[in-house]
């Protein structure tokens, strides 16, 4: 079985003139969940649909483990689309069973992989009930399901987590996180950035067709951290506005929030701070994933 | 980390996609009750036809001594014997039988039928001396049987493939609708699941069509009425043969055509062209069924040869090779039609919105 990580190399394509993808690198690396981010329109979905092979790319190559992929490994791929769908007059069971079986499961196999997998969704009470008396969230599950039932190697996934409660969110969180810890990669996108930022280990931000950043979530906060520092003590901080080489940025009390032109010089600070009193709180500050989206789309 | 096992074959795929469209069908309330009542028809024609024959209506007439046996001879017509003239002119009267046949001396022919208002037509007939008839070209002026078969071949295929070949145009949307075509692409390639929908319906298709022909040979043994088995025989295993590949023909066009628009209130546009098809041999059947010409057009035209095949043969017009050839045409005809509608299947299947133009479609 294939395996290792799926890497995008310059994939392009264009729909009549418009180019909707441009030079697309980037890696989902195995093992890992890796969170793809982006505005409507930017590219995500027409993405995973080249991964799948639903759209031909015009340029550029995907390869898994370093191999070129092939239509059968790719049909192997485990796949949630962003617009949801099932068939609605077929039994959950019954449905998430075929797919394992198109996948090339034998019907005990799949339906002994549906029956756990449906359970540990949380579905294990609705087996046999028609997928549209499903409420949207449980039909978000046996979705789910039907993307992982035949364990792939490869997982992707369009918005699994919107439409579902905070519940359901962990719940999904919980497998995907289960499914990597076994080795699976899994490239998942989200308009949830908190979600995405507590998950996922890789980030890969799109915007307007091209990669805006790509890498390890912490390597992507150091990078993308402006040399912004926060202090909090008791003492009046006020003196911080007359320090050279400093730019404070947010200023209340006995806090601020400042900008130094170099890590000596947030030292020097915290130094002359103590001299006034307490210091609760130094350090450097970390932007949230909102905030280095923000800045690197613009 | 449990391995998956290797992606399925073709023909598995095709027939895990085959199987779900049967049992989904079957188990479809309204599939089966329409099954139900169609059989019922079938069963209840044999049987009103089997009792009408059987029974033959015999007209009741009255009839002297003289007179009877030579009634009874002619057949179908129930005698009753009484002793003189006034007594059959009692019973006329009395609305008891149609008319009387008594003997009389005095007239020409030796005897005079007796009836209440008018003349009894077939009882005249019965007992006339007709002329020879000689003519000239006895096969010119179709006989009613041509218009009958032409109507019920036409009907089975017509009706078979809408009630067949609509559904697969609205699976197809269904698929589209409910987003469900890109999960089951992701998973088996286009051409698979066109040929699992085909298959599943055709096999639908036809084993109604066999369970109606059984239990229309049922019930024509069961009543007796052999004589049109043994005539209709040749000319159905034809028609059957022909339907099965008329319909996949069919049927690749239909999810073609449900393939090219995203909502099911939309299908109706792109499945009228396919309807016409469907429509036109029966129509043509039946206006140009006494037209040789025009017949033996029909009977190569694929779209048109499952009816007008089989009628030329049970009127022993075609020759032995002549539905042989006109399978080959359907076979070729099916392959390509069957390319193309793949073809617009691959490229629809994923375009949503607007429906999907034909050209566009057909270039991808």
């Amino acid at each position: 079985m294939t395996s290792g990580t799926l890497q995008l190399n310059g994939v392009t394509k264009s729909y009549g003139s418009r180019r909707v993808l441009d030079d697309i690198s980037f890696p989902v690396r195995a093992g890992q969940l890796t969170g793809f981010v982006g505005g409507n329109g930017a590219g995500k979905t027409t993405t995973m649909r080249i991964l799948l092979g639903l759209l031909v790319a015009d340029g550029g190559s995907v390869t898994l483990g370093g191999s070129e992929l092939t239509g059968d490994i790719r049909r192997q791929f485990g796949y949630m689309p962003e617009e949801r769908g099932l068939y609605p007059k077929m039994k959950v069971l019954e449905q998430v069973v075929y797919f394992a079986r198109l996948h090339g499961f034998s019907k005990a196999d799949a339906t002994a992989k549906a029956t756990a997998l449906l359970g540990e969704l949380g579905l294990e009470e609705r087996l046999n009930d028609n997928i549209e008396t499903l409420s949207l969230g449980n039909q978000q599950r046996a979705q789910i399901a039907a993307s992982l039932v035949h364990e792939p190697e490869v997982l992707i996934l369009d918005e699994p987590f919107s439409g579902l409660d905070p519940i359901a969110v962990e719940t999904v969180a919980g497998v995907l996180q289960e499914r990597a810890s076994r080795g699976v990669s899994v490239l998942f996108s989200s308009h949830q950035l908190d979600v995405v930022e507590r998950l996922c280990d890789d980030l890969v931000i799109i915007a307007g067709g091209t990669i805006r950043a790509a890498g390890a979530r912490d390597e992507l906060r150091e990078r993308y951290s402006a040399p912004r520092w926060e202090l909090s003590g008791t003492g009046d901080v006020g003196w911080l506005r007359d320090e050279p080489g400093i730019t404070v940025v947010d200023f209340e009390g006995g806090s601020a929030v400042f900008d130094a032109d170099d890590p000596a010089i947030a030292q020097r600070v915290l130094r002359r701070a103590l001299q006034d009193g307490d210091v609760s709180r130094f350090g450097p500050q970390h932007p949230t994933l909102a905030q280095i989206f923000k800045e690197v789309i613009q | 980390m449990n391995a998956s096992p290797a992606a399925v074959s073709s023909a598995q795929g095709i027939w895990l996609v085959a199987e779900r469209e049967l049992s989904t069908k079957l188990r479809s309330k309204a599939y089966l009750i329409s099954t139900g009542i169609l059989l019922l028809i079938v069963l209840a024609g044999v049987i009103w036809a089997g009792v009408s024959s059987a029974n033959p209506s015999s007209t009741p007439v009255a009839a002297t001594a003289a007179t009877a046996s030579a009634l009874e001879d002619l057949g179908g017509y129930d005698v009753t014997e009484v002793g003189d003239r006034d007594a059959a002119a009692d019973l006329v009267e009395s609305g008891e039988v149609d008319a009387a046949v008594v003997d009389d001396a005095s007239s020409a022919t030796g005897i005079v039928i007796i009836a209440d208002e008018e003349a009894p037509q077939g009882l005249l007939m019965a007992l006339s001396v007709t002329p020879e008839v000689e003519l000239l070209s006895p096969d010119a002026a179709p006989g009613p049987l041509r218009y009958l078969l032409g109507i019920a071949f036409g009907l089975v295929f017509m009706m078979a493939a809408m009630m067949f070949g609509t559904p697969i145009a609205t699976s197809v949307v269904e698929e589209k609708q409910t987003r469900v075509i890109e999960i089951l692409l992701s998973s088996i390639p286009a051409r698979v699941l066109l040929a699992g929908k085909v298959i599943g319906n055709t096999i639908l298709a036809i084993s109604q069509i066999l369970l109606l022909v059984a239990v229309g040979t049922v019930g024509l043994i069961v009543t007796g009425q052999t004589e049109i088995l043994a005539g209709l025989g040749g000319p159905v295993v034809w028609f059957a043969v022909f339907f099965l590949f008329g319909f996949i023909l069919l049927a690749a066009m239909f999810a073609a055509a449900g393939s090219m628009v995203s909502r099911q209130e939309d299908v109706g546009a792109t499945m009228t062209p396919v309807m016409y098809l469907t429509m036109i041999p029966y129509f043509l059947v039946i206006f140009f069924g006494d037209n040789p010409v025009v017949m033996t057009v029909l009977s190569y035209v694929p779209f048109s040869a499952p009816v007008g095949m089989p009628i030329r043969l049970f009127f022993n017009e075609a020759e032995w090779w002549e539905p042989l050839l006109s399978l080959v045409i359907m076979l070729v005809a099916c392959v390509i039609v069957i390319a193309l509608g793949a073809k617009i299947y691959e490229n629809s299947l994923l375009k949503m919105g607007a429906r999907v133009k034909f050209r566009e479609a057909l270039r991808g």
